[in-house]
């Protein structure tokens, strides 16, 4: 299983979160909206022009930017919706 | 007087239960130790009156987040004797790790878990007991927006209140560290009080959103669901505005006016014309503020301002923006007053900052009276609309240049890391609710600020009393004299400062103040406008009014929102320099080409 970011995941992706390098703020707000090692993510959709991601943890939905997701390394689920 | 807090995470629908409890007895208000002003309400549990207090919505005890640090310096110098927590049912799993963080300040809780509803139906069971066991504190399963449950965790909140207030110690900023132990403990409750389904059901939300945030048809849609909003609150709120000044036209003819007639006639004016003018511009807003709010309240409760976000992050990123700024920018195009107001939904300070820097620069429709007055009477029709049109490009253009220039002054430090929550049906009582509390608000904070600025203008229009009023004999006058070294070159004589002068009041008043400058009025207006103007001149004012400081009540609002007279200061005079360059860059370009 290849291990890359949350940034470079496509629509429909399930991954596992392996890694949050963030500094402590962001850590922070990420955790209370249940980001944590080992949590499945999901990859909703990208909005078009490079915008943001929308993302699942369990019955969350987040939006995040590029920059902040590819600060969020992933090892990809081996099946996809 | 006891003192309840609540607490909660954003999207808990923490505001629903406060205006339930309160029910639109809330004010705004101050607090020692922090600088945002609160909403909290006087409310009897049992036999009992105790102050509700509505914390911003935070994430986590410990963050850095502007919201996040309000709560923390609140609950420093203001313990309350009991704190409400609200989970989101729907999203225990998570939220459960600020409960836990609030449980360590060893307060008195009683948890409420909101939703309750929502979270049967993604079927997420909860075993309140259990659980209420497993954290030895009173839970109930409650709906704030429906009702359902609110009794009962009413009933234990006055029980309660009767335990006395605990101290809270010194040394628990350290004790809060502990967040290993935290997470051993948010797994026990989760596995043993918690069922999650490992699937969710498609929802409808889902359905929803894979048409509202389609790649291709999201920004259609949304640009038509602003350009609805936009109408909407426009075509209601224009005949409501028109009808509040009507009524107080017909006050000042029937009443007012033949009671002041024994008053010397100059202290007539200042009482009419001044003070009663006043009082009338601040009501006028009343009508477009309570309908903009319960546009907005549809638009934010249903969740589609997340939404919005999403949309437009891609452009609004480059700008040090967000979509939501967006949305409030789009909405200064009717009127720049609300959509001031509604920046408060962007929680970051310097965000907010930004947005509220940009908005005074969208075409406002009081400006659009003057550009259609005065590019009719000086353009053939299809060039006057080709004019309008081009007014408000550079309204864009000002609001962009604007945002790359400052976004680095107001460098944005929160991650943009926002919740998707899912789409909601907005309740009547929430619209209504959040309506009253903002037009309270507005009468609270700006009112005074807007009568003083109109009255200024009065007087600076008709002192000297030996004056003509509005003439070049009168305080205005005379600093359009003074500065006419510095209109002049683009185009602006004397009597046109003037009539600046009385734009700040608000933008369509530059109209009226023409016919008394010129003392000529309707089609003889524009016959004089012709006389004194030729096209480039009249441009190159339509610039200066597009782009020049905004009316007293924007500024009321920009300080009242911003609590930074610097900040306002600056924002003044920053829109008196860029229009100033706009027309002149235009007036002297257009003379040396030779129009």
């Amino acid at each position: 299983m290849p291990s890359n970011t949350l940034a470079t995941l496509h629509p429909g992706d399930l991954a596992t979160i392996v890694e949050i390098h963030a500094d402590e703020a962001l850590h922070k707000r990420l955790l209370a909206l249940g980001f944590r090692s080992g949590k499945q993510i999901r990859l909703i959709r990208k909005a078009s022009f490079s915008g943001p991601l929308q993302v699942r943890i369990g019955t969350t939905d987040i939006l995040l930017r590029l920059n902040e997701a590819a600060k969020i390394t992933v090892c990809q689920g081996t099946f996809r919706i | 007087m006891k003192r309840i807090a609540l607490l909660g995470m954003p999207n808990t629908g923490k505001s629903t239960l406060f205006n339930r409890i309160t029910g639109g007895t809330a004010r705004v208000g101050n607090w020692p130790g922090i600088t945002v002003e609160l909403h909290s309400g006087k409310v009897m549990f049992g036999s009992d009156l105790v102050e509700i207090i509505d914390l911003p919505g935070l994430y986590d005890l410990h963050g850095f987040s502007d919201d996040e640090q309000v709560v923390r310096h609140f609950l420093h110098d203001n313990v309350p004797d009991l704190a409400l927590v609200i989970v989101n049912a729907t999203q225990i799993e998570r939220q459960l790790s600020l409960l836990l963080q609030l449980k360590q300040l060893n307060m008195n809780i009683v948890v409420l878990l909101n939703m309750a509803d929502e979270a049967k139906k993604y079927g997420i069971g909860i075993d309140d007991k259990k659980m209420s066991e497993l954290l030895g504190l009173p839970i109930f399963l409650l709906s704030a927006k429906y009702g359902t449950g609110y009794a009962e965790a009413m009933l234990s909140v006055t029980k309660a209140l009767r335990y006395p207030t605990p101290g809270m110690a010194e040394q628990l900023r350290s004790q809060l560290e502990q967040d290993v132990h935290l997470e051993t403990e948010m797994a026990k409750v989760l596995q043993q009080a918690v069922h999650i389904p490992t699937q969710m059901p498609v929802n409808i939300t889902e359905k929803l959103d894979r048409l509202l945030l389609h790649p291709w048809l999201g920004l259609p849609i949304f640009f038509g669901v602003m350009y609805l909003l936009f109408q909407g609150i426009f075509l209601f709120g224009q005949p409501l505005q028109n009808g509040v000044s009507w009524v107080f036209s017909w006050l000042r003819e029937a009443a007012i006016a033949p009671l002041l007639s024994f008053l010397p006639g100059s202290l007539q004016g200042f009482l009419l014309d001044g003070l009663y003018n006043g009082v009338s511009t601040v009501a006028a807003f009343v009508p477009l503020i309570v309908l903009f709010f319960l546009f907005m309240a549809m638009v934010e409760d249903s969740g589609y301002l997340s939404r919005a976000a999403f949309l437009m992050d891609a452009l609004m990123a480059r700008l040090g923006l967000d979509g939501r700024s967006f949305v409030m920018l789009l909405m200064g195009f009717g009127c720049n007053v609300p959509a001031l107001m509604g920046t408060r939904v962007m929680r970051s300070k310097s965000m907010r900052l930004l947005t509220m820097l940009v908005i005074p620069f969208s075409l406002c429709s009081a400006r659009l009276q003057v550009f259609v007055f005065i590019s009719a009477a000086l353009f053939k029709p299809d060039t006057a609309a080709l004019v309008l049109f081009s007014l408000y490009l550079f309204s864009f253009a000002a609001a962009i240049l604007t945002a790359l220039l400052f976004k680095h002054k107001f460098c944005n430090d929160e991650p943009f890391v926002l919740e998707l929550p899912p789409y909601r049906f907005p309740t009547g009582y929430q619209i209504v609710m959040r309506g009253w509390l903002e037009i309270q608000h507005f009468l609270l904070r700006a009112s005074k600020f807007i009568v003083s600025g109109v009255v200024l203008v009065w007087l600076l229009t008709n002192l000297p009393v030996s004056a003509a009023p509005a003439s070049l004999d009168t305080l205005a006058g005379m600093i359009g004299v003074f500065l006419h070294p510095i209109f002049a070159p683009i185009g602006i004589d004397q009597q046109l400062t003037i009539a600046l002068i009385f734009g700040a009041v608000a933008k369509e008043i530059v109209i009226g103040s023409l016919s008394v400058i010129y003392g000529l009025s309707g089609s003889a207006l524009n016959g004089a406008l012709t006389h004194h103007l030729d096209w480039v001149q009249a441009y190159s004012f339509m610039l200066f009014t597009l782009i020049y400081m905004p009316c007293i009540s924007t500024i009321a609002i920009l300080k009242s929102e911003s609590k930074d007279l610097r900040y306002t200061l600056f924002s003044i005079a920053w829109s008196l320099v860029l229009a100033w360059l706009t027309s002149f860059i235009f007036y002297q370009g257009a003379r040396a080409l030779g129009y």
